[in-house]
């Protein structure tokens, strides 16, 4: 394997399919859920708030050893038959970027000031709308939470192994490959996949400035 | 100014914690009238306006508007009848045009783009229509704030200091551009304000607030002239020091 | 909202596209990393899909994660080199009949100036002797391994209880291990096909080797389908057959002849059934 050469885009391609599903699940669930977390009064928010904040240091070793027992024949998740496929990372991955998400939306959320919030209310806006006007208002902080998920998620090796397996052309993403190819002592390639990681958090995050950049 | 009530307080009370800061027996606001709520800060004036906006609930006592029971679990469209501007502008990421429109957006209304225009021109700001809102003055985006909140044509308006960090040719225009209003659709205008100069100019009736009470309230001129309570007289003399 | 749906339906298709990718045949080898690191199953595995249609996917991990793998119902057939867990894993009826595929043997490895002087050891226990007089630098994987029962092995052999700062526990693969006993200057058992492999990376020569103990057996089993029904137990045992062939067996005699200079492994002589 040579830094252009052909066995790499199955790689590079696989990493981004699991690592941008991952993050649109997330994202999908944990913007709302962060909207509404930084939002919301109710009994009870310090201990879920509390629980989030954990999730987000959650180590990945932790949530790879329990996808693997989920999914694993002998779990209770075992009819998806999902162990060693792209999809079990996704489940990895998402677990890892779901409370990165909730929560860093949650606090961009909760830093928007209070009489903002009172004010589109005052001009009629239903909780939905209330809502989607504060998303907007911290679309910065939701861009960046995706950012820090992404960065998270896409380097992350210790779960992706437990539960990918590193299979050739099937399981095998970047951060695996380059873990492999140091334990085979193949640094050079290990460097050069190494490398296509960093450019693909550099692209990821020249677009996302350039997004923040048309909409501000 | 009409027999017909806007708002009727019964008993109302607000209690931060142990501390009671709004205490109103009976309180009434009648519909079409411009009442203003004059005294120092800490007087439970923006207290009262949330109340009033309901964006809050009393702890206790009940706030009608219209005879409908008003509050944080009131029906949309019966919040939607009132509007409120801060002290501070607070506009909304997107153009200044887009502000202005919000209140018509989210009401579903089709010709957002050319009230919002309108509106823009009677606070001389048209000119900033696509300008970002985060590009114009402090006093720029107070007006756009007022245009915003006039847009809908609410029935209530409620004015928390809104000219409190303006210069004196935007105050005016602030203060030209609610009367107008008022005159033109009968608005029923609820202003809070330490000024008591702005509260003779605007105010057809007036009450004084200290320390969550109604001191005094009266129309304009008995208020002003033969103010019945000693410190009414001193606040109206500018002499209540705060 | 448009924004949410096109969320929730990209999502969908990122998703979907990852239940396509499997062929119709295909079973899950849990191994050692040996056999992926030295590049043999790349040699193998095309051979066996052209024959069968059958693609195997590898999960290269340590023995004792391959045989876990196994036990729990994860892989549908294993090769590994830890006899005594293996019979075990047979024994205790998750696996069918544990089938011998090839061997090679373990060298202790170290620097070429020998600090231990375990260049004269006259046997494997013997060797392992002087590298512990001498507090000379051991790596050990420490990973519950192949090779890392074999070590214990020879150190309960030795009657030696490793321990102290020159002991070092490293809890990784082979290919890692080595690099930690090139870096530190120190000793390490390897498999001959992994040190082979990557000798040219290293600076460490074989110092100790051709003890009888140190074979290293690679065995091959499908797991059981009276435990885990799901696995695919007929296409496992075509792997398990392959590997036994006349053909496989050449290839794995062969296997790295040319570019090292000598087989990483040795074809089992006689394939050797077992089980109880």
């Amino acid at each position: 394997m040579r830094a252009f050469d052909p066995d790499l885009w199955p790689v590079v391609a696989l990493t981004l399919r699991v690592t941008v599903s991952a993050l649109v699940i997330a994202a999908a669930v944990g913007i709302p859920a962060g909207v509404w977390l930084g939002l919301a009064r109710f009994p009870g928010k310090r201990a879920l708030t509390a629980v989030v904040y954990t999730g987000m240091a959650l180590p990945p070793v932790v949530v790879g050893l329990l996808t693997y027992l989920l999914l694993s024949r002998s779990g209770p998740l075992s009819f998806l038959e999902w162990l060693f496929t792209p999809n079990a990372m996704i489940v990895a991955q998402t677990v890892m970027a779901l409370p990165l998400v909730a929560g860093l939306v949650m606090g961009a959320v909760a830093a928007v000031p209070h009489d903002l919030v009172r004010q589109v209310r005052s001009l009629g806006a239903t909780p939905w709308q209330v809502r989607w006007a504060v998303l907007r208002e911290v679309r910065v902080g939701v861009l960046f939470a995706l950012l820090v998920a992404f960065g998270r998620i896409v380097s992350e090796v210790g779960a992706a192994y437990m539960v990918g397996g590193n299979i050739q052309g099937q399981t095998r993403v970047l951060s695996t490959a380059v873990m492999m190819e140091t334990g085979k002592g193949d640094f050079g390639v290990a460097l050069a996949l190494g490398g296509w990681l960093v450019v693909l958090a550099l692209t990821v995050n020249l677009a996302a400035m350039r997004l923040q950049g048309r909409s501000a | 100014m009409s027999d017909q009530l806007a708002y009727r307080l019964e008993s109302v009370a607000v209690r931060h914690g142990s501390r009671v800061v709004l205490d109103m027996p009976e309180f009434d606001v009648a519909a079409g009238e411009i009442l203003c709520l004059v005294g120092p800060p800490g007087a439970g004036k923006s207290t009262l306006l949330r109340l009033l906006a309901g964006l809050d609930s009393p702890t206790r006592g009940v706030v009608w508007l219209r005879g409908e029971r008003f509050g944080e679990a009131a029906p949309v469209a019966l919040k939607r009848t009132v509007s409120l501007v801060f002290q501070r502008p607070l506009l909304l990421t997107g153009t200044v045009r887009s502000n202005v429109e919000y209140g018509l957006r989210i009401r579903g209304d089709e010709e957002r783009a050319a009230r919002a225009v309108a509106m823009l021109e009677r606070v001389h700001l048209a000119h900033l229509a696509d300008r970002p809102a985060t590009a114009v003055s402090g006093g720029e985006a107070q007006l756009v704030a007022l245009a915003r909140a006039l847009a809908f044509g609410p029935d209530v308006l409620l004015l928390d200091e809104p000219t409190n960090n303006l210069d004196p040719a935007r105050v005016a225009l602030v203060e030209e551009v609610v009367l107008a209003d008022h005159k033109a659709r009968s608005t029923t205008v609820v202003w809070a304000t330490h000024n008591h100069f702005q509260a003779r100019r605007a105010g057809e009736r007036i009450a004084l607030l200290l320390e969550g009470k109604v001191v005094e309230a009266a129309p304009a001129a008995e208020f002003f002239d033969s103010p019945r309570d000693a410190r009414t007289a001193a606040f109206v003399q500018g002499k209540m020091v705060y | 909202m448009r924004a949410a749906s096109s969320l929730v339906i990209a999502a969908a298709l990122l998703l979907g596209a990852g239940c396509t990718s499997t062929p119709l045949k295909s079973i899950t080898v849990a191994t050692t990393t040996s056999t992926r690191d030295t590049g043999l199953l790349d040699e193998l595995l095309p051979v066996f899909r052209t024959k069968t249609g059958i693609e195997v996917r590898v999960v290269a991990v340590g023995t004792g994660q391959a045989l876990e793998i196994g036990r729990r119902g994860d892989a549908d057939v294993i090769l590994t080199h830890d006899p005594v867990g293996e019979e075990r894993f047979v024994a205790e009826g998750f696996g069918t009949t544990r089938t011998e595929v090839m061997s090679n043997d373990f060298v202790l490895v170290g620097p070429p100036d020998d600090p231990g002087g375990v260049g004269g050891a006259k046997s494997a226990v013997d060797a392992f002797r002087r590298v512990m007089d001498k507090q000379a630098v051991f790596v050990s994987r420490g990973d519950e391994s192949g090779t890392h029962q074999k070590e214990k092995a020879t150190w309960a052999l030795a009657g030696i209880d490793p321990a102290g700062d020159w002991y070092v526990r490293s809890g990784q693969g082979m290919g890692a291990v080595l690099r930690m006993a090139d870096e530190k200057r120190g000793y390490a058992l390897s498999d001959r096909g992994t040190f082979l492999a990557q000798r040219d990376k290293l600076s460490l020569t074989a110092l100790c080797a051709d003890d009888p103990a140190w074979v290293n057996r690679y065995a091959v089993i499908p797991v059981n389908p009276g435990r885990h029904p799901h696995v695919k137990h007929d296409l496992a045992r075509q792997f398990a057959e392959f590997l036994v062939s006349d053909e496989a067996q050449r290839l794995i005699a062969d296997f790295g002849r040319a570019k090292y200079g000598e087989p990483l492994f040795r074809a089992n002589p006689r394939p050797v059934g077992g089980g109880p």
